[in-house]
């Protein structure tokens, strides 16, 4: 028999001549970027039209004036502060994160382990800040159809046309109650994934399956919230 | 769900993140974002740039984390550039979106209170 390979053979040895991954990844992790591609189309049509709305408006309420406070230390005064603590949790639970992703490569059980609970408290933690000012904003008259009255409008905003206030402020009040409601609720299932996980790896499910490539899926939703933050932070808290 | 212990290897690139990078992107990161912070604290306050050069310096800076984050965080720079073209390409898409919408509202502001 010759050893030679014929010539149908060489083409079957491409990567996308059939018989195995062309992206070289498994295919759940692939299945996630494809969703987290989905979601990112989800956030970016709400933020594109939050957009639109504002970038149509002749007003609108500024946000070093809406968000000036720290919630139990200072009521005004502050502006951006809370949110860049918040801000600073999240891009740190995304660190704890990757290192889960890292330990898991070198099949460190443990280590593994305590990465994924500092990941779930800094999602807690952030979780918890947001439900802050939220109820903070409510106390101030903002909520889905709710705005405060005509007197404390006049202090958020920067100029304009004071008749259109009411109109922008609701607008503002809805869209930032739509958008961050639902950036909420995606930390909140990550959070809940990430605690499933964590459990997962202390019931050695990983290590008996001999790869914690599950901690990268995880992980990959993590970074993709982060991600949104990042986007929603500039555009309600920064422009 | 079902396991693949034949494709562990596949994931083996030997490009992966070492705690001396991680903690290099968490640095590059809050480095930026403390700059935002200087530009809407500071700089625009005091007038020193004005809002509207302002804006697309937070937008070009947000892009920059986001890149950080995709590359690094999410290993997407150590793929096979068939499935980072796969996730980036439609993005494209949304782009589209901004620039039509952004455009309209030049003429809703008419249309408008």
């Amino acid at each position: 028999m010759s050893t030679q390979v014929s010539q149908i053979d060489e083409v079957k040895s491409t990567p996308w001549s059939g018989g195995k991954s062309p992206f070289n990844v498994e295919y759940g992790k692939m299945m996630m970027w494809f969703f987290l591609l989905s979601d990112a189309f989800t956030f970016s049509s709400l933020l594109i039209s939050y957009g639109a709305l504002r970038f149509s408006s002749s007003s609108w309420p500024a946000p070093d004036k809406v968000f000036q406070s720290v919630p139990g230390l200072l009521d005004s005064g502050a502006p951006l502060v809370f949110v860049g603590l918040m801000t600073f949790i999240l891009i740190l639970s995304s660190v704890t994160m990757v290192l889960a992703v890292e330990a898991g490569h070198r099949m460190a059980k443990k280590e593994v382990v305590w990465w994924m609970i500092a990941t779930i408290i800094g999602g807690f933690t952030f979780l918890g800040c947001q439900a802050l000012e939220w109820s903070h904003l409510h106390h101030e008259g903002f909520w889905w159809g709710h705005i405060p009255d005509a007197e404390e409008l006049k202090h958020l905003f920067t100029g304009g046309n004071e008749a259109t206030y009411g109109t922008y402020a609701q607008q503002f009040a809805n869209l930032f109650f739509t958008i961050t409601g639902f950036h909420g609720f995606h930390v909140f299932s990550g959070v809940m994934i990430n605690i499933i996980i964590t459990i997962n790896v202390l019931l050695g499910t990983y290590e008996k399956r001999g790869s914690y490539l599950m901690i990268e899926k995880v992980g990959l939703y993590w970074h993709f919230v982060d991600l949104v933050w990042v986007f929603v932070f500039t555009f309600f808290y920064l422009v | 769900m079902s396991s693949e212990p034949t494709e562990v290897h596949h994931e083996d690139h030997g490009e992966g993140m070492t705690r001396k990078k991680i903690v290099q992107v968490f640095g590059v990161l809050l480095g930026i974002t403390v700059v935002e912070f200087i530009i809407a604290l500071l700089l625009v306050p005091k007038g020193i740039i004005p809002s509207h050069i302002a804006n697309p310096v937070y937008i070009v800076l947000t892009l920059a984390k986001a890149f950080y984050i995709v590359a690094y965080f999410m290993h997407l720079k150590f793929e096979k550039i068939g499935l980072a073209l796969a996730i980036i390409v439609p993005i494209l898409f949304i782009i589209g979106l901004i620039l039509v919408l952004t455009n309209e509202s030049h003429y809703w502001i008419d249309l408008r209170l």
